[in-house]
């Protein structure tokens, strides 16, 4: 095997995971990792200066799978051209697939333009077990990532059941089945129970509602599974998209449900608990009328808490597209702003919904959740527990993410935003009064620093040595910059990185895709006891002989579907 | 001899997942669990008339020539058309279908499936009101009406009523058939009729006011439904509608009696329409009776790689998407199409006869095991496997649950997704060499 070298000379360094603040120094790659030296004969970048961070790590996005449905209801989002070099429809060239979209661009286009920004990872939000090969074939085609998906759990019957009939060590096996049958990475739950209540068209209004003839709650399914997530050892936490999604005042049951976790012991050197897109579930008011920002509540109960992360799943103004497990609320979005929806239903396992929506700063609520956003990554002190998203493409796509950086890092760029929200959006968000501006560390943090901890992902979202080389080099001299006032300098240095490695390959240079290699696919094997295993699988065996419409020798997702597989093996503690 | 189990049946949207196969020297000895259409797929491998050798048209006749000739005869024919039409690539696999788009886009084709003479409204209808549906398990398990309107499954797809609909029995179904009501809405009494709780016979083509009565008669406007609409009575359709609105779970199964008929994707706009108001008062989903066994997972390979389920043009470079201009029975009906590649399908005998008649006119490659009428009008033939009995891959079933097609025996053919790649890589030389 050759050894391919890189150096890269003058890199203004920031890498919050060694404490690194934008130091000026040489990096060395060798055969796809960081390493100490480099031998002369190193291929020879000149970063001059420029700020350097490791690949970003978006951990709660909608790309395989789901995103299907919405590309399917929405060919007219193939078209749009809303942020220039990373949306609508590209020629194929000699490096590159055609590529279209915006909110759900075709795989390669959600391959290259992640790449553009500097992203090097993507984790998949949800992978619906019984469809997992879907997901598994769009990871397929999306070029240069490496991936990883969340299996849902929250409404599935044996889950349920398990919880219900007080059996967790056959529920921590059927755990490590499910994530070994949709080679799925960790535990996603949303809307714990209210999947299987969407099955009847009915929802759970909160942690204690039964969920309608499983005799179990919301409350008891969110612990069963982490005490399951725990005994397994799995890599990420649960990440739970809570109850309530969506409603005004929601924001209680999400202290709520974050409360719950405090006593959870964590087996793994990571949080409990990771709380996703909390933008859309830190709703103060009670209805529509009287809707206000209840962030500064969820962050003041975060700034005290030190057992979890969370995501923000912050808006973009302009068209999205909503897609969830969360069905109920998928229907309930198309009625309220009659749109057309689209609901898949899983059999046994969980619902799922996509509604196409446009946010716009005219519309009170719409600016109010704009701001929430904001709000949460401002309020929170710790950069450690946020990862930014926007629950792409939910309240926004990923494209938007340089403008979404300038709103944590000007307030200056906030003010012009804000200046067009009527006076009762103004009277609703805690946003004006905020004069925080995050710096490039923290905003390093929140991009990638923390996922590579919150994932146990140590190669990852980190320039220590030994770390993969995903590499991003944006053009901006920190030194020189004032992200305050040159706001747009900063959105258009993060829209085309410089220089993107991925594995030590330079795969996007000058805002251009340079190479196309194929990525990983991460998922899970947990062991477990073998009589633990059949005795679980006895069980499994006759929900397939009496009510999956698939055989349970189908149901397994084939080794041919991951190419490049990277399997993580848990020990458990039983 | 071998026994294989859980073998999924290439042949309809069902997909069956539960046959049995015994092979004895690479035949197929027997076969259990599959329906009399499975079953002749599975038999008829043996029987029918297989395209035994690759062929090109010389002076008229199809002669037998090696493999690479064949190939290197179309990828000539690709690169010299301007306008190409890929069609078809709906009984074959994801793998394969991934690797036309991939030619498509090479060779600035536009791509279309069987869908453009199939439930390619309901796509439309799709993208106009979207698609509520769930997965057939939830039928199964769940369902107390079951629907089937404009599609006949005792002959399309005979164990459909068996192991989803009608006779299933699930967790909450446990009466199976007993528990069930179901309806059946037709313009002729079909087998599947016979069968029904209710028989609803409409006047041909008017699908759409039925649907429209039945919306109104579920959001309580009563009022404005005259006394008789597409031949039903108002009495009969509020009947109707309250056993919707009373129903636990219900499940509207349409065909191609409700996409092809008159208001084509109107109809399928407004079925999507009555769920999302039948969701109002109870459950309700929407499932469209697929008929190809993966004419499912085309719409799904083609939306990832080109935002679009059917219709692509690649002519600018970038996936152009314009249903009704680049369909493909558009571009044949125009005279546009200036060459034809046809894979997994037959438009010889079923599309109209002006598009046959441009389809003789210009060269076309035939990719498929068997030979059918599009067969007489190919200038280059190359035999493939057959998809889910002499190859595996992936498809996708009516309710778009991803499933892997066994290998059962082997096969001297190549694959469809082997002749996509030759395919691809010597159209390259040829573009290389120019």
């Amino acid at each position: 095997m050759r050894m391919s070298e890189i150096l890269i000379k003058n890199a203004n360094v920031c890498d919050p995971a060694q404490g690194i603040n934008c130091e000026t120094m040489d990096l060395c790659i060798r055969d796809g990792k960081i390493v100490e030296s480099v031998s002369e004969s190193a291929e020879v970048i000149d970063a001059a200066g420029r700020l350097t961070m490791a690949g970003g790590f978006d951990g709660h996005t909608h790309s395989a799978g789901k995103i299907n449905v919405g590309r399917f209801m929405n060919p007219n989002d193939a078209r749009r051209t809303l942020v220039p070099g990373l949306s609508g429809p590209e020629a194929r060239t000699e490096k590159t697939r055609a590529q279209v979209g915006y909110n759900t661009p075709n795989t390669y286009a959600i391959g290259y333009r992640y790449a553009k920004l500097g992203y090097t990872t993507i984790c998949e939000a949800a992978i619906p077990m019984l469809a997992a090969r879907h997901t598994h074939e769009e990871f397929k085609e999306i070029p240069i990532l490496d991936k990883m998906g969340l299996s849902l759990f929250g409404s599935n019957w044996q889950v349920m059941e398990y919880v219900r009939d007080k059996e967790p060590e056959k529920l921590a096996a059927y755990v490590a089945w499910g994530l070994k049958a949709s080679r799925g990475y960790g535990v996603k739950i949303v809307n714990a129970g209210g999947g299987e209540a969407w099955g009847w068209g009915k929802n759970v209004s909160g942690l204690y509602d039964p969920v309608p003839n499983f005799d179990v709650t919301p409350a008891e399914i969110l612990m069963g599974l982490v005490e399951a997530n725990e005994k397994l050892q799995l890599p990420h936490s649960v990440h739970v998209h809570c109850n309530n999604l969506g409603k005004p005042g929601n924001y209680e049951t999400t202290i709520e449900t974050m409360k719950m976790f405090e006593k959870v012991k964590p087996t793994v050197d990571r949080q409990a608990l990771h709380v996703t897109h909390v933008q859309f579930n830190a709703y103060a008011g009670t209805s529509w009328r009287d809707f206000e920002t209840g962030a500064p509540m969820v962050a003041d109960y975060l700034n005290g808490a030190n057992h979890l992360t969370f995501d923000l799943g912050q808006v973009i103004f302009g068209p999205a597209v909503t897609m969830t497990a969360d069905g109920p609320v998928e229907y309930a979005n198309s009625r309220m702003l009659h749109e057309k929806w689209s609901n898949q239903d899983i059999e046994l396992e969980d619902a799922s919904g996509v509604v196409p929506l446009s946010y716009s700063p005219k519309s009170f609520i719409n600016a109010v959740q704009w701001a929430i956003g904001i709000e949460l990554a401002l309020l929170v002190e710790d950069p450690w527990k946020i990862m930014f998203t926007t629950d792409s493409p939910n309240g926004g796509s990923f494209v938007n993410y340089p403008e979404a950086f300038t709103y944590l890092m000007s307030a200056k760029k906030r003010e012009q935003v804000i200046s067009g929200f009527g006076k009762m959006a103004l009277d609703r968000m805690v946003l004006p009064g905020l004069d925080r501006e995050l710096s490039f560390y923290e905003l390093a943090i929140m991009t990638r620093s923390m996922q590579s901890k919150m994932y146990s992902r140590p190669e990852k979202g980190n320039l220590k040595v030994g770390s993969d080389a995903d590499v991003a080099i944006y053009d901006i001299i920190t030194s020189d910059i004032d992200p305050s006032v040159e706001h747009e300098k900063v959105k258009q240095a993060f829209s085309g990185a410089a220089y993107t490695l991925k594995d030590g390959n330079v795969v996007v240079k000058d805002g251009k895709i340079e190479a196309t290699p194929m990525g990983r696919t991460y998922w899970v094997n947990a062991k477990v006891p073998a009589d633990i295993d059949s005795a679980m699988n006895k069980d499994t065996d006759i929900k397939f002989k009496k009510y999956y419409t698939v055989s349970k020798s189908n149901y397994m997702v084939e080794d041919s579907y991951l190419p490049n597989p990277v399997e993580i093996r848990t020990e458990g503690a039983f | 001899m071998p026994v294989i189990k859980d073998a999924v049946c290439s042949l309809c949207g069902s997909l069956c997942d539960d046959i049995t196969v015994t092979v004895e020297d690479n035949k197929i000895t027997k076969i259990e669990n599959a329906c009399i259409l499975g079953h002749s797929k599975f038999v008829g491998m043996f029987e029918h008339d297989r395209i035994e050798t690759p062929m090109i048209r010389k002076d008229g006749e199809l002669v037998p020539v090696p493999y690479e000739e064949a190939i290197e005869a179309a990828a000539k024919i690709l690169v010299n058309s301007r306008r190409t039409l890929s069609y078809g690539w709906c009984s074959t696999s994801c793998e394969a279908i991934g690797k036309a788009i991939q030619l498509a886009e090479e060779t600035g084709a536009l791509i279309d499936s069987t869908a453009n003479v199939c439930h390619g409204p309901s796509a439309l209808a799709a993208q106009e009101k979207g698609a509520p549906g769930a997965s057939l398990g939830e039928i199964k398990n769940r369902a107390d009406v079951i629907v089937f309107w404009g599609c006949n499954p005792v002959h399309a797809h005979p164990r459909h009523m068996s192991r989803y609909s009608s006779f299933s029995k699930g967790f909450f179904s446990t009466k199976g058939r007993k528990g069930r009501k179901m309806v059946v809405i037709d313009v002729r009494k079909t087998d599947t009729a016979k069968l029904a709780d209710k028989y609803v016979e409409i006047e041909q083509g008017s699908d759409l006011l039925l649907i429209t009565a039945l919306r109104s008669a579920v959001n309580g406007h009563e009022d404005v439904i005259p006394e008789t609409v597409a031949g039903i009575s108002k009495e009969e359709i509020m009947e109707l509608a309250e056993t919707l609105k009373n129903a636990q779970f219900s499940c509207i199964f349409f065909g191609m009696g409700v996409t092809q008929s008159r208001s084509k994707y109107k109809n399928g706009d407004g079925v999507s329409s009555l769920i999302s108001d039948l969701n109002q008062h109870s459950k309700s989903v929407m499932i469209g009776m697929r008929g190809h066994y993966n004419v499912t997972g085309f719409g799904q390979v083609a939306t990832w790689e080109t935002g679009f389920p059917m219709a692509i043009d690649f002519a600018r470079g970038f996936p152009y998407y314009n249903p009704g201009e680049t369909g493909a029975n558009n571009v044949l009906v125009r005279e546009e199409a200036d060459a034809a590649m046809i894979s997994a399908a037959d438009p010889g005998a079923h599309f109209p006869q002006k598009a046959v008649r441009h389809l003789a006119k210009i060269p076309v490659i035939q990719i498929d095991p068997y030979a059918n009428p599009t067969t007489e009008i190919a200038d280059v033939v190359i035999p493939a496997a057959v998809v889910g009995i002499e190859a595996e891959g992936t498809a996708y079933r009516m309710d778009a649950i991803p499933l892997r097609m066994k290998k059962l025996i082997d096969t001297e053919f190549k694959t469809d997704e082997q002749i996509t790649k030759d395919l691809i890589a010597k159209v390259r030389e040829l573009k290389e060499g120019a």
